[in-house]
């Protein structure tokens, strides 16, 4: 498991206070995890802050799960 | 940052979202001072989220209101006055428009988004004031946010630059109207800062690197420093100061051109 994996992992958890086991490649932040709009818009702004990075609105909408989020920031940083 | 600058004040607080809120750091400082913290929310996904907050603070006064409808800013106050006979400030952090209309030209704005985006950032302010000022005491005091693209073109603030610059105007009028009454109307026109709002506004990075790289402080304010300057407005520190915007912003709004120390930029690459 990569470092960037866990640690956009930790911060779904702790977002979304849901269990670890569950946020799984194919996790969808709203269908699977709970998310409202507006924990989706807030996951993104955590992201941003924990590797530094700028992830645009038309990126952003892309990001739906958590293997998604995973392989955008790879590809950012 | 503890005092008991408002200690046997209380108030309401209207439009905090999460724990990066403006209105977050304006409520832990008026918090620490003593003062006792009401709050309102619009719709499901603000109430989990302002519940707790409001929590944090030990407040369980935490009331739904739609300042586009005025039965339920009517609502709203009733429910306050159920618990507190009167209030001595209120908190308002609102404001919203279509993000689509966040970027690219002003020129380009739909009447539709500029009469909603005017309803709910500038008008709101005038609707809440006129049911808070028939249970505020003398020596209350109002405070609106608002941003220093009312006063000058900021990239992509578009339509929300109108609105301020009408919010901005109404604080004037405002503080004329309820003056009489001893009751001060001011806002805070504070630098730009990583909100929920903010993240509809484009090219944000950009536009906090340029403050950070220009202005006097050479930083980008905070939540909390924000949250000093609210508390200053909302106690009796300054009960010389009505009518004002105060800017809150690292002095950017004084700067006339780039810092010769601050590098070049593009919103494209860092």
């Amino acid at each position: 498991m990569s470092d960037v994996a866990d640690r956009v992992r930790k911060i779904v958890v702790e977002h979304l206070g849901v269990e670890e086991d569950k946020v799984v490649e194919g996790a969808s932040f709203i269908d699977d995890l709970g998310a409202d709009s507006l924990d989706t818009v807030e996951l993104v702004m955590a992201f941003e802050e924990e590797f530094g990075i700028e992830i645009p609105d038309d990126a952003a909408e892309t990001i739906q799960s958590f293997g998604d989020a995973v392989k955008f920031i790879k590809e950012a940083s | 940052m503890s005092s008991n600058l408002m200690q046997g004040k209380r108030g309401l607080i209207m439009g905090l979202a999460n724990d990066k809120s403006i209105a977050w750091g304006i409520a832990k400082a008026l918090s620490e001072a003593g003062a006792e913290l009401a709050f309102s929310y619009q719709g499901e996904a603000l109430k989990k989220r302002v519940g707790p907050l409001a929590e944090k603070l030990g407040s369980d006064m935490v009331l739904p209101c739609d300042v586009s409808d005025a039965t339920s800013i009517d609502a709203l106050f009733d429910g306050i006055k159920e618990q507190w006979d009167n209030i001595d400030f209120v908190v308002h952090a609102i404001g919203f428009s279509d993000k689509n209309e966040l970027r690219g030209r002003y020129v380009d704005t739909s009447a539709d988004n500029f009469r909603m985006t005017m309803d709910i950032s500038v008008y709101s302010f005038t609707a809440v004031m006129q049911r808070a000022e028939k249970m505020m005491n003398a020596g209350g005091s109002a405070i609106t946010l608002t941003y220093y693209g009312a006063e000058r073109i900021m990239p992509h603030y578009n339509v929300m630059g109108v609105a301020k610059a009408a919010l901005e105007a109404s604080v004037r009028y405002l503080a004329e109207d309820l003056g009489k009454d001893g009751i001060r109307v001011n806002a805070i026109s504070a630098g730009p800062i990583k909100t929920l709002a903010a993240s509809g506004i484009g090219d944000f990075r950009y536009i906090l690197k340029w403050n950070e790289y220009n202005s006097p402080l050479r930083k980008n304010v905070s939540i909390d420093e924000v949250g000093g300057s609210a508390l200053y407005l909302l106690s009796d520190l300054s009960a010389g100061v009505t009518g004002e915007t105060h800017h809150v912003d690292a002095g950017y709004h004084v700067v006339g051109m780039k810092a010769v120390d601050a590098p070049d930029m593009s919103p494209n690459k860092d």
